[in-house]
């Protein structure tokens, strides 16, 4: 009853990139809260982990690909960018790898996803300052990230449960 | 969807379990760093001993700013021109391995041990 046709994926892109968009400015306005750098609540990774679960791997990809390009082209740096899309990129296609296995629930499958995003966000900074010593810096990340991630896991199945409609558009 | 189970715990509790062994090597197993190196765009620039009380401006890349601090055996960065000043909220640095990076002006504040050795902390991350 519900075709997925070109234009109602259309919509539904839409709607999931803008709301990751509006998470992404509203933690733009966070880090003065947190005092390690590199430290965010990962808001965004929400909209991922629904769209991971509800619309399938490609959308996830395509739709945080997205964010990450209007929120840098609309508030940050090319640095910025670089940081975010290398992150991102990592983190999503391990989560979507995760999944795959069958073997990890929303919270675990965040989790791995919020520590790759360090993990490639540390991998930019030893690439743009030619030094490894960074790399302590990471054991710190890595116990945030997935504290994070495991918070985001537990809304994003939350949220899941409660967008059942939305299930019947998979494509 | 699958539910949270023994998987998910032992996925996370390896996770935090790793970063906790880093963690520990970095802060009780290297020794106390006795020089602190500054590079920008990755070449040294100075390198100034820990032991002194002492503060350094530090000209990075494209006519931008830090002011490096030692204060009791510490180095931390005080005043940065780039805009989110992660760098100065990165606190302070005193153990061998350790560092402070401002990625935009691409200063990098590392602390070394007393001898010409290679650090050994890529040893202990691997």
């Amino acid at each position: 009853m519900h075709e997925m046709t070109p234009v109602r994926r259309t919509a539904i892109y839409g709607v999931f990139t803008a709301l990751a968009i509006i998470l992404g400015y509203v933690e733009l306005q966070l880090p003065a809260f947190f005092a390690i750098p590199g430290i965010k609540p990962g808001l965004t990774n929400i909209v991922v982990v629904v769209a991971l679960y509800t619309l399938g791997d490609k959308s996830a990809l395509f739709i945080n690909f997205v964010r990450i390009l209007i929120v840098s082209i609309l508030f940050g740096t090319l640095m910025a960018f670089m940081f975010s899309a290398i992150g991102g990129i990592l983190s999503t296609t391990v989560m979507i790898l995760l999944k795959k296995t069958d073997k990890f629930s929303s919270v675990g499958v965040s989790a791995a996803g919020g520590l790759t995003h360090n993990v490639g966000q540390i991998l930019v900074a030893m690439f743009v300052t030619g030094t490894s010593s960074i790399l302590w810096y990471l054991a710190v990340l890595w116990i945030t990230g997935t504290a994070s991630g495991i918070i985001v896991g537990i809304i994003g199945g939350l949220v899941c449960k409660h967008v059942k409609p939305i299930r019947m558009m998979e494509p | 969807m699958k539910k949270f189970d023994r998987n998910d715990l032992i996925l996370i509790s390896s996770f935090i379990l790793a970063s906790a062994v880093i963690l520990i090597g970095v802060f009780l197993f290297s020794g106390k760093g006795a020089t602190v190196v500054v590079s920008v765009d990755g070449s040294e620039v100075i390198s100034l001993p820990l032991s002194e009380d002492t503060t350094y401006n530090i000209g990075g890349y494209h006519g931008s700013e830090n002011i490096l601090e030692i204060k009791d055996g510490k180095a931390h960065l005080t005043g940065a021109s780039c805009p989110d000043k992660l760098c100065v909220n990165m606190g302070y640095i005193s153990k061998e391995g350790q560092s402070i990076i401002c990625l935009p002006n691409k200063v990098v504040i590392e602390i070394k041990g007393n001898t010409k050795e290679k650090e050994n902390f890529d040893t202990i991350s691997e």
